[in-house]
């Protein structure tokens, strides 16, 4: 009966705590982020999904998502010339420090000055240096995100435009749409597909997350991009964890990367095996634990379990 | 002639190609490998270079002269990026958000603002061998990778170069876009996934927006289904190499082995390739000098 009071009163602060956090990234890229949370989002319930690989978006390929919403990601701005009211005197040109503005020549001949939109970062100098007032600053569509329903809950996601600036407030608000959605329907867990690398869009993704799992191969590669993440993740005083996949791959190279993981006090949440299963799962369509009949699953579901207690401990 | 190998998706082996292709073209030529994954840079760990990344890369920020600005907060409302905070006295810089577009410099009525660089990461470059290799690092923590992509990129103090081949981060965000800037060629790494399908996509709309020369390597050829075949097929892509997918493959990179230069069974199809790429290569910059 107690313990029964203690549960339900558990339950309680859980449903009005903000919802955990855990986001999967890498350093290195390709080291099977996407396929990982795709089985988690298949192992566990009464969770949001977010997709914060804002640039190369995966997730969906394996969750078949059903649009629910739509909305334009404006961001910041960017210069456009008026050819009309530019009096090529070259000002802009020579002040912007982009290299985004060019003397351009047009199908009718004549050379014009044009903004670059994948060059130009929207600070406005050239507006302000321009003589004639001929720049105008626009407001910049930089992409789209969606909320969209699928077989393992709801997923917050996003397409950034090709050399789209401000990725990392793109990210963030994925990662806050997320969880604004899991607050609002109750769930306790946002599961976040990160972005490779350890620039601006892996900073906005792992700011506030209560744990962060680092997923890395035996490889050179691997170790060196790893220790890097680990520093930027350890560097904001995130709890983190470290899943090691295709572990035969090279048992020596991952003999180096558990040393370097207790050398930094991280624990080894997982290893996977090298399967070639979790490829034919995703030309299906299919995460690797609902593919069925490979060893990976099962190590993801005890790697799973691994996590719930590391959840549980950030928590208390 | 500059050849940048890049990647939507991450993990398809863009640095494996970059450093054989490399090493099986010094042979021939002078060549210069550039490392733009400043992220997360991995080529120094296949060339093993006696050079550190020491050389500071730094990007401006403003520094304010407190006995000359007189708090008019003009700056910080220029400011597009929100670096600059207006407050009693002089404004306060959050460094980590500024651009370094020199927008405060300009509007202060007091010309109260000089810039300092601040580093952001180290570049470091010298000979491997027969090859001349430049590469950069971003400090951990710190947001924006362009400007030391820029620096990596920047051949004014290297010695002559034929070739230049490029290592691109993954994506197709700014640095992506930045590293494939002034590119003569792109070689597209993909594996034949969904996943590898998906963003190949990306990158040839990429590729193709910046009006660059592209061809596509398969890698893991065998795993996955035939899409990016049919893909490349449909689109009319050259598919320059297909790699098979091989365990001895998967190992030699994990240990960071170099084995254009080898006699490996793999090594001989990398050569024919880097020849095969050169020659493709040259014909466009020739075809481009001969046409109006």
């Amino acid at each position: 009966m107690t313990s029964a009071v203690v549960e339900s009163a558990r339950a309680q602060v859980d449903t009005e705590s903000a919802p955990r956090q855990l986001v999967v990234l890498s350093g290195k890229g390709g080291t099977g982020k996407t396929s990982l949370v795709a089985a988690l989002a298949a192992l566990t319930t009464d969770k949001v999904l977010a997709d914060c690989d804002v640039d190369a978006a995966d997730l969906h390929l394996v969750l078949d998502p059903v649009r629910r919403h739509r909305e334009s990601f404006v961001s910041g701005k960017e210069a456009r010339i008026a050819p009309e009211r530019c009096s090529a005197c070259g000002l802009c040109q020579k002040y912007c420090r982009f290299e985004a503005v060019h003397l351009t020549r047009q199908s009718d001949g004549e050379s014009v000055f044009m903004v670059d939109p994948i060059a130009c970062e929207g600070c406005g100098l050239c507006m302000r240096v321009c003589p004639s007032g001929a720049v105008d600053m626009v407001e910049a569509e930089r992409g789209e995100w969606f909320i969209s329903d699928t077989r393992h809950g709801p997923l917050i996601h996003a397409r950034l435009n090709i050399g789209g600036e401000n990725s990392g407030k793109l990210v963030t608000l994925v990662r806050n749409q997320a969880s604004a959605l899991a607050a609002k329907v109750g769930a306790d867990l946002v599961l976040v597909d990160g972005p490779p690398g350890i620039g601006c869009p892996v900073i906005a993704s792992v700011t506030g997350a209560h744990l962060v799992l680092a997923i890395t191969e035996p490889t050179v590669s691997g170790a060196h991009d790893l220790e890097r993440a680990a520093q930027l993740v350890q560097g904001f005083h995130l709890p983190l964890a470290v899943c090691i996949n295709k572990t035969d791959l090279n048992p020596h190279m991952a003999g180096c990367i558990r040393q370097i993981c207790a050398a930094h006090d991280i624990p080894v949440a997982g290893e996977l095996s090298y399967d070639t299963a979790v490829v034919r799962a995703q030309v299906e369509g299919k995460s690797i634990v609902e593919y069925g009949g490979s060893v990976v699953a099962e190590q993801i579901r005890e790697m799973w379990d691994v996590l719930e207690r590391l959840l549980r401990t950030v928590e208390a | 002639m500059k050849i940048v190998i890049a990647s939507g998706k991450g993990g398809t082996g863009k640095t494996t190609l970059a450093v054989n292709l490399a090493v099986a073209l010094a042979d021939h030529e002078s060549v210069g490998l550039l490392d733009c994954d400043v992220e997360e840079p991995n080529c120094h760990l296949y060339l093993k270079p006696s050079f550190e990344a020491l050389e500071p890369v730094g990007t401006a920020i403003p520094v304010i002269d407190k006995e000359t600005c007189t708090s008019c907060g003009l700056c910080a409302r220029a400011c597009e990026f929100h670096a600059l905070v207006a407050l009693p006295g002089a404004p306060l810089l959050l460094p980590e958000l500024c651009h370094a577009c020199g927008v405060c410099t300009y509007v202060c009525p007091e010309r109260a603002i000089s810039e300092i660089d601040r580093e952001i990461g180290r570049i470091g470059d010298g000979e491997v061998g027969s090859l001349y290799f430049r590469w950069g690092r971003l400090h951990v923590g710190e947001a924006r990778s362009t400007p030391v992509i820029r620096a990596v990129k920047d051949l004014s103090q290297a010695p002559a170069i034929d070739t230049c081949i490029i290592d691109a981060p993954p994506g197709v965000a700014c640095p992506a876009v930045e590293t494939l800037r002034g590119a003569d060629f792109a070689v597209l790494v993909t594996e034949p996934t969904p996943f590898g399908l998906h963003d190949l996509k990306l990158a040839v709309e990429t590729v193709r927006m910046m009006d660059i020369p592209f061809g596509v390597v398969i890698n893991r050829a065998g795993i996955g289904d035939s899409r990016v075949d049919t893909f490349c097929r449909q689109e009319s892509i050259p598919v320059l190499l297909e790699i098979p997918d091989s365990r001895p493959i998967a190992e030699a990179c994990s240990r960071g082995d170099v084995f254009s230069a080898t006699d490996a069974p793999f090594a001989s199809l990398l050569r024919t390739f880097a020849s095969d790429l050169r020659m493709r290569v040259g014909n466009i910059e020739t075809h481009q000098v001969v046409a109006p």
